[in-house]
C-alpha cells in the first residue's frame, strides 16, 4: 500500500517543476515560541428593536479547562462620565481573547470621551461605530482576538446594533450572537427573531404560502429570547455558565441585570 | 481473525498527510473516583460526555460493569472505556465459569493492563477498578499504557485534580459506608464545579461483600431551568410542497399504535433522564 | 498544467531557474522567543471578611532540579499591597526592581494617598499586556492581594499574556488545579466572603499549601503568607507546613498484585 503514495511530492511543498525545495527551516534553532492569545471562551449576544437595544454575555471566564473566575463581564458601558461612564448610551460586548478585550474597550471608551471634550456633544452611534472598526482594521496584522458587538440608539432613536470581525468588518444588523457558543445561539436568533424557516399557517398551498414576515419585537419578548437562548448554550457548552449579564438601553439610559446560570 | 482491522491505516494517514483531521472521539472528559471504606468499596463518576468544547451527552453512564462484585469507572475515549470494559467482562465470566469460582479483582485489573499495555496507549481507555471478591476489597487505576496503582483513595479524569484536593482534605482511615459515598460524591462535585470536562449528576456504586448497589444519579444538582417561553410551533408553520396521507389501518400493518390519552401531550418515544 | 494545487501560481523552475530560498536562511536577527528557565509553582489567595490573605512557596525550581530554597515569591508593595509571583524567577526580579523604582517615584511625589491594590493591578496588567504585545512576554502570572480605594479586599490576578480576572479566592499554576476547589468550597462567592473570618482564611489557604505540597511535585514545605488588612501587612517567610499525614502509606503494598 505505501508504494502507491511515495512517488507523489511532498505534499506540503511545491509540485514537480522544482528542483530545490526549500530544505531549511525558516530560522535556526527551534525555541519554544511564544503565542500571544488564547482564548477565555464564553458567549456574547445583542438584539435591536424599535426603540431599544439589548446586549447580554456570560460571565464565566475559562482558560483550558479551568474556570478563572465566574465574574468577569463581557458587557462595558462606553462614554458618559468619569470611571463609571455615568449617562453612557453606548455599549460594547468582546468575546475572545479578553486582554485584548479590555485594551479595546479601553481605546473606545477614552476616544467616545475625548470626542464630548472636544465637540461638546455625546458621539452618535454611528459615529462609535465606524471608529471601532477603525480601530479594530488599524491592527490588522496583529490584530485584537475578539469579535465585537456594538449597540445603542442611533439618530431617530431606533436600537441601533453593529457586530464586528477581529480586523474590522462591521455591518449593522438585527441580531447577533459571538462566542464560543454562537453557533449553538444564532441559528435560534435566525428562527425566533427573523422567522427563519416560518411561513404563516394557512396562507397559502405550495409555492403560494407566505412566509412569516420578521419585525421589531417588544421589550420584554426579547428578553425571555436572550434568557432562553443562554439557558440552552449552557446545557451544551462547556465554556458557558455562571451568570448572565444584560445591559438594555433604551432613551432612559443604560438598565444592567445579572441573573445566575449554572455552573457545572 | 480477532483483533482490529488495520486495512485503512495507509489511506488514512494519506489523507491526514494532506490535512484532512481525524474524525473527533467523544470523550469522558470526566472526573472519576474510587474510595475504599470498612466492609468494602466505592466508585463515583460524573455524567458529562463531551466533543471538544459540546456536551454531547448530559447523563451518561461511566460506571461500567464488569461481574456482579466487580464494577468499573471510565475516562478518556467513551468508545475505548466501554469496549475495553465489555471485553474483559466476558474473559472475566467465561473464566469465572471455567473455574467455577468467582471472579477476582486482581484478574481483571491484570486482565485490564495487559490489554492496553498491548495497544501501547492507543486504546484511550483510563479506568478506575473497585471489587470485592473472596479475598477482600480492591481498588486500582489503570492507565491508558497499561501501569495501575494500589491505593485507597483515586481519581482519574479531567477533574482527577479537583477531586483529589477533596481526598487530600478529607479522607480518613477505616470510614463508615456512608461517609464514604459522601465523601465520593463530593469528590466529584468539585470535579462538576470547578472542571468545565464535567459535569451534571453524579452516579456512585458501593460494593461490599454481600452485594452491589448502583446509585444512577445519586445527586441531581443541575437541573435544567425551565424556559421563559413556549417554543411549540403551530401546525402549518413549515412549508409543505408534497403531501401523502397513510391512514392508520394502512400503518397497522406493519407497527402497533397506540391511542394518545391527551392531544396536547406530545408523544415521547424515550424521555431523556434529565427531562422533569 | 501540473494538477497538484500546491504549484498553482508558483513560478515554474524549467522556465524561471530554480527558487532562491537563501532568504529562508537563520542568519537574520533571531528574538524574543523564549521559555521560563528558574521557576516558582502556586500562589493562593483568598479574600475575607475585611482584607486578604496570600501565600506562596519558596522553592525555585530548574526544570525538575529544586534549585533554590529560599526564594522569596511575596513581595510588599506598601501597608496597602501585596503581589505574589508564579513563573519565572529573573522576569520576578525585574518586576521587583520596577516596583521598587516606582515606589521611590511615588514616595516623592506630592500625592498624599499611597497606590492601593487595585491601581498597582492596573499598573502590572499595563506592563504585562504591553510586553506580550511586543512579543517579550514577562514569563510570570501575578497575584495582586490588597486593599482597594474603599479600604476593602481586593484581589485579582495578571498573566504573561496580560489577561487579568478578579474573584474571591484565585490560585496560580498547579494551585489552579488543586487549590482553587478548596478554596471555592467555602468561599463560592462575593457575598460568602462576608462570613469568612482572618483565621479560616488563614486555616483556608494553609490547608490548600498542604495539598500543594502533597500533590505538586515543584513545591515545598517552607513557605511565605502574608495577610493584608487595615491594620497593615503582616508578611512572614520561611513558615514550615504542619500536620501533614502520610498515614495512608504504611499499608500500601505494590501497584497491582503484590501482597507483601
Amino acid at each position: 500500500m505505501a508504494a502507491i503514495f511515495s512517488g507523489a511530492p511532498p505534499q506540503s511543498g511545491p509540485g514537480y517543476s522544482f528542483t530545490q525545495t526549500p530544505k531549511a527551516v525558516p530560522s535556526g534553532e527551534r525555541q519554544h515560541g511564544f503565542y500571544p492569545y488564547t482564548d477565555n471562551g464564553g458567549s456574547t449576544l445583542g438584539i435591536s428593536g424599535a426603540d431599544f437595544t439589548i446586549l447580554a454575555g456570560d460571565t464565566r471566564s475559562t482558560s483550558g479547562y479551568n474556570i478563572n473566575t465566574r465574574y468577569a463581564p463581557k458587557l462595558f458601558k462606553i462614554g458618559g462620565e468619569g470611571p463609571d461612564n455615568k449617562g453612557a448610551r453606548i455599549v460594547l460586548s468582546v468575546v475572545g481573547f479578553a486582554a485584548d478585550g479590555d485594551a479595546l474597550k479601553e481605546r473606545l471608551d477614552t476616544i467616545v470621551k475625548m470626542y464630548k471634550y472636544q465637540h461638546g456633544k455625546p458621539m452618535s452611534v454611528t459615529a462609535c461605530a465606524q471608529r471601532l472598526s477603525h480601530i479594530l482594521y488599524n491592527k490588522r496584522f496583529f490584530p485584537y482576538y475578539v469579535h465585537a458587538i456594538l449597540g445603542g440608539l442611533d439618530e431617530e432613536g431606533k436600537g441601533a446594533l453593529y457586530s464586528y470581525d477581529p480586523v474590522g468588518s462591521y455591518e449593522r444588523e438585527q441580531c447577533r450572537a459571538a462566542g464560543a457558543a454562537s453557533s449553538l445561539i444564532m441559528p435560534f436568533l435566525d428562527n425566533q427573531v427573523n422567522f427563519k424557516n416560518m411561513y404563516m399557517p394557512g396562507s397559502g398551498t405550495g409555492h403560494e404560502l407566505k412566509a412569516k414576515e420578521a419585525g421589531p419585537l417588544p421589550q420584554d419578548h426579547v428578553e425571555d429570547l436572550v434568557r432562553d437562548a443562554f439557558t440552552s448554550a449552557v446545557e451544551r457548552h462547556i465554556e458557558v455558565g455562571d451568570g448572565l449579564q444584560m445591559m438594555i438601553i433604551n432613551r432612559e439610559g443604560i438598565h444592567e441585570t445579572y441573573t445566575a446560570l449554572k455552573r457545572d | 481473525m480477532a483483533g482490529f482491522d488495520f486495512s485503512n491505516h495507509n489511506r488514512n494517514a494519506a489523507l491526514h498527510a494532506q490535512g484532512v483531521p481525524l474524525p473527533k472521539a467523544t470523550s469522558t472528559g470526566t472526573t472519576i473516583v474510587g474510595c475504599l471504606f470498612d466492609g468494602g468499596v466505592v466508585i463515583a463518576a460524573d455524567t458529562r460526555a463531551t466533543s471538544g468544547p459540546i456536551v454531547a451527552d448530559k447523563n451518561c453512564e461511566k460506571l461500567h460493569y464488569i461481574a456482579p462484585q466487580i464494577w468499573c469507572a471510565g475516562a478518556g475515549t467513551a468508545a475505548d472505556t466501554e469496549f475495553t470494559t465489555a471485553i474483559i467482562s466476558s474473559n472475566l465470566e467465561l473464566h469465572s465459569l471455567s473455574t467455577g469460582r468467582k471472579p477476582r479483582v486482581v484478574t481483571c485489573m491484570t486482565l485490564l493492563k495487559q490489554h492496553l499495555f498491548r495497544y501501547q496507549g492507543h486504546i484511550g481507555a483510563y479506568l478506575v477498578v473497585a471489587g470485592v471478591d473472596p479475598t477482600g476489597c480492591h481498588l486500582f487505576t489503570v492507565h491508558a499504557h497499561g501501569s495501575t496503582d494500589k491505593l485507597p483513595y483515586v481519581t482519574m479524569g479531567s477533574g482527577s485534580l479537583a477531586a483529589m484536593s477533596v481526598f487530600e482534605t478529607q479522607w480518613k482511615r477505616n470510614m463508615a459506608r456512608d461517609d464514604a459515598v459522601k465523601l465520593c460524591a463530593d469528590a466529584i462535585q468539585a470535579g462538576i464545579w470547578n472542571d468545565l470536562g464535567s459535569g451534571s449528576n453524579v452516579d456512585v456504586a458501593v460494593i461490599t461483600e454481600e452485594k452491589t448497589t448502583l446509585m444512577r444519579n445519586h445527586i441531581t444538582p443541575n437541573v435544567r431551568v425551565p424556559k421563559q417561553r413556549n417554543y411549540r410551533f403551530e401546525k402549518g408553520t413549515t412549508a409543505v410542497l408534497n403531501e401523502k396521507v397513510i391512514t392508520r389501518e394502512e400503518v397497522s400493518k406493519y407497527v402497533t399504535v397506540h391511542e394518545l390519552q391527551d392531544d396536547s401531550v406530545t408523544a415521547t418515544a424515550e424521555t431523556m433522564d434529565v427531562d422533569s | 498544467m501540473n494538477h497538484l494545487p500546491q504549484a498553482w501560481g508558483r513560478p515554474r523552475d524549467d522556465v524561471y531557474g530554480a527558487y532562491d530560498n537563501s532568504h529562508f536562511q537563520s542568519a537574520g536577527p533571531n528574538q524574543h522567543t523564549q521559555s521560563p528557565i528558574v521557576t516558582g509553582t502556586s500562589v493562593v489567595a483568598a479574600k475575607f471578611k475585611g482584607g486578604v490573605v496570600i501565600a506562596a512557596d519558596n522553592l525555585a525550581s530548574y526544570g525538575s532540579l529544586a534549585r533554590f530554597t529560599d526564594v522569596k515569591r511575596l513581595r510588599k508593595f506598601n501597608d496597602n499591597v501585596v503581589v505574589g509571583f508564579g513563573g519565572d524567577v529573573s522576569d520576578m526580579q525585574y518586576l521587583d526592581r520596577l516596583l521598587n523604582s516606582l515606589d521611590i517615584r511615588e514616595n516623592y511625589s506630592s500625592v498624599d494617598d499611597p497606590l492601593n491594590a487595585k491601581n498597582l493591578h492596573t499598573y502590572l496588567a499595563k506592563v504585562m499586556y504591553k510586553r506580550r504585545s511586543d512579543f517579550n512576554p514577562l514569563w510570570n502570572h501575578l497575584l495582586i492581594a490588597g486593599l482597594d480605594g474603599e479600604a476593602k479586599p481586593f484581589l485579582a490576578s495578571a498573566d504573561l499574556l496580560g489577561t487579568t480576572f478578579s474573584s474571591p479566592t484565585l490560585a496560580t499554576g498547579f494551585g489552579a488545579h488543586l487549590a482553587q476547589p478548596i478554596l471555592r468550597r467555602t468561599i463560592p462567592d462575593e457575598d460568602s466572603v462576608q462570613n469568612v473570618s482572618q483565621d479560616d482564611a488563614v486555616k483556608l489557604v494553609k490547608e490548600c499549601m498542604k495539598v500543594l505540597f502533597y500533590r505538586d511535585a515543584r513545591s515545598m514545605d517552607k513557605y511565605s503568607i502574608a495577610i493584608i488588612t487595615k491594620e497593615g501587612v503582616d508578611l512572614v517567610d520561611g513558615v514550615k507546613l504542619e500536620n501533614q499525614s502520610w498515614a495512608f502509606a504504611e499499608q500500601i503494598r505494590g501497584y497491582g498484585t503484590q501482597t507483601v
